[in-house]
């Protein structure tokens, strides 16, 4: 498993890059995803593999059973997991409401320049009046 | 132990939570969003007055030992850092009140600006690298929402932009984090900094050091990772440029000084050089792509660039007085930096665009807000007695004094170019013609009458004002700034506050 789970990840991280310089912007956010678990996917495997008792305490006693396994490395996935979905949910939202907006998930369409950026900015009315809405 | 730390992550949060509860009420909003900045404020005062009379503070979260728990550490870096972007809360809340939308107001601006000031903060008080990476997350997930917030075709370009290389930065930090454990099975900053130097393989050490560069620089835009920043930093509204513009980049600086003193010191001839050349080229790149350009912010957006140069070029001299330099350069940055987005947006109200080019007659009409714009342009381009060129000249200093002749002639020379871009941005919108399609009311608004202009005219004052104050009375900001530098370049007390005594 040592030496097959690194490769695994290097070859998903590697498809994930593949997958990231495409210009369709589903693929690009499927590459994000397959970055996000090929990283995971390390951190895991650099914890060290073990075969061990498991890290949890039975009852009645006070301390697990040595050698238990390194608990540390999941929790961290698990935090980077979490993390993970909910940037990546924004991301496919954003990209949705580009899609909407814009009518093309072809990067080049949708970065083409913009010209003037002032219109980005709301217009002077009504924006100091307080109170509610 | 010291209970303090906690409070620049807990008020934002509690601040956030409230202005959630009042979503239809502008008013109230307003004055939470306001309220919790001074708050914010005020806790970092009283825990600055520990760190400066105490030395550093530390607090184990949950009382987990270190290097077991989490530790949040507050040395005199973290507390000028902290300072400095609760200064930029207090002022971008006053800000917002005019510059922000209802409609924005109602989508939850206050609440994400406080979750960004969050994110903020706790990156700059952790103590655990994993925990650094948590706190990126917080800030990013609330930076995108930021930017994207309105919808606007531009917006939605620059953060699709904004976003991706993000997302790709931060798993970038996670493989480094993963590779930092693995050699040496701790999170903990100040572990790390002792089991490092024991690591057998100095070669992976290295590399892991240049995935952190990597990773830190593309949030710090240094070059050659820098295009996402000019590419969004102009289409949010302004309040929202210049928090980003201001704060968030700084972050990875911070980061990027942090790791580099504490963490990879082992083979600085090679990482360091790295750093060296780095600076040099984000200074001379983002300053001729500024002089290259004809929009406010777009100009404001490579000068972050540039600017962002100086402080990586100070952090490779990897000197205390480099470092120094680096610090207070970050701090005067931040000031002068925000406060031309600001101005850039009271010219914009005015005028009605951001292109130079169909600006004009500002000098004329609103002196004030001329002589504002000049104490901020002058300051970044490193004039006397302004901070900017104490930030210069400590760097300058620094580099004769180790004999960096080129780069440090470089540093000088972009500073120059960087007068440039802002004498194009004074003749063409203060001392050019009034534009023929300028808005009726142009000339007419006062700047502190019926159209409330001064709430946005205010907060360019109070940082004009801070400007010409570092300028003129510049020696506690510098020993501070010393102190700090100390502090990352002998880190055994940051060691000694977090793991007790070696």
């Amino acid at each position: 498993m040592d030496t097959i789970l690194p490769i695994i990840a290097g070859a998903i991280f590697a498809t994930g890059i593949y997958l990231l310089l495409r210009r369709s912007m589903i693929l690009t956010i499927i590459g994000i995803i397959l970055l996000s678990n090929s990283v995971n996917l390390a951190l895991f495997t650099i914890g060290r593999i073990s075969t061990e008792n498991p890290p949890l305490i039975k009852a009645g006693s006070t301390e697990p059973l040595v050698p238990f396994a390194n608990p540390l490395p999941q929790a961290l996935i698990l935090t980077a997991i979490v993390i993970g979905f909910g940037l990546l949910a924004f991301a496919l939202a954003l990209a949705y409401r580009s899609y909407r907006e814009l009518g093309t998930v072809d990067q080049d369409e949708l970065l083409r320049d913009a010209e003037d950026t002032s219109a980005a900015i709301v217009p002077k009315d009504e924006n100091t009046k307080g109170g509610k809405a | 132990m010291n209970g303090l730390l906690v409070l620049p992550i807990a008020i934002p949060l509690f601040t956030a939570t409230l202005a959630l509860f009042f979503r239809k009420s502008s008013l109230l909003q307003r004055l939470i969003g306001v309220l919790g900045m001074v708050a914010l404020l005020g806790s970092v005062l009283l825990l600055f007055r520990d760190v400066h009379n105490e030395g550093i503070q530390v607090l184990q979260l949950g009382n987990w030992a270190a290097p077991f728990g989490i530790t949040l550490v507050a040395d005199m870096l973290t507390m000028l850092m902290l300072g400095i972007s609760a200064i930029m809360g207090v002022v971008v809340g006053i800000y917002s009140i005019y510059d922000i939308d209802r409609e924005r107001e109602r989508f939850g601006y206050y609440s994400l600006l406080h979750i960004l000031l969050m994110g903020v903060n706790g990156s700059f008080l952790t103590g655990d690298i994993f925990n650094l990476y948590v706190w990126f997350e917080v800030m990013l997930i609330a930076s995108f929402i930021l930017l994207a917030l309105g919808n606007s075709k531009n917006q939605l370009q620059g953060a699709l932009k904004y976003v991706f290389i993000n997302l790709f930065s931060s798993l970038v930090f996670l493989f480094g984090v993963a590779m930092l454990y693995g050699m040496t099975g701790t999170l903990n900053m100040a572990d790390l900094a002792l089991r490092l130097p024991e690591v057998e393989n100095t070669g992976l050490v290295t590399t892991t050091a240049m995935i952190f560069m990597v990773s830190f620089g593309i949030k710090a835009a240094v070059f050659p990772l820098f295009f996402w920043l000019p590419a969004s930093y102009h289409t949010p509204p302004v309040a929202i440029s210049a928090i980003f513009g201001g704060l968030l980049t700084k972050v990875g600086v911070y980061a990027l000084i942090r790791v580099f003193t504490l963490l990879f010191t082992q083979d600085t001839g090679y990482t360091h050089t790295i750093l060296l050349w780095v600076g040099g080229f984000t200074m001379v790149i983002g300053v001729l792509g500024a002089a290259s350009h004809m929009e406010f912010r777009k100009i404001l957006s490579f000068h972050i660039v540039s600017q962002i140069g100086y402080m990586i070029m100070g952090l490779a001299f990897n000197t205390a007085m480099g470092i120094m330099g680096a610090i207070f350069y970050v701090l005067h940055n931040i000031l002068a930096k925000s406060n031309l987005f600001l101005i850039s947006g009271v010219a914009q109200r005015l005028l009605g665009t951001f292109e130079l080019k169909k600006m004009g007659g500002l000098y004329r009409h609103y002196p004030v807000l001329a002589v504002l714009f000049l104490i901020s342009a002058f300051a970044l381009a490193g004039f006397p007695p302004l901070s900017g060129f104490w930030a210069k000249l400590s760097l300058v200093k620094a580099g004769l004094s180790i004999e960096q002749y080129v780069v440090t002639g470089v540093a000088i020379l972009v500073g120059l170019l960087t007068l440039f871009s802002m004498t194009k941005i004074w003749l063409s919108a203060f001392w050019g013609k009034v534009p023929e399609d300028a808005p009726e009311d142009f000339g007419k608004t006062p700047l502190f009458g019926a159209g409330k202009l001064y709430i946005l005219v205010i907060p360019v004052m109070i940082i004009a004002g801070l400007i010409i104050v570092i300028g003129l009375y510049a020696q506690p900001l510098l020993e501070l700034c010393m102190t700090a530098a100390e502090q990352l370049v002998d880190p055994s007390d940051y060691i000694e506050a977090v793991l007790g005594p070696q």
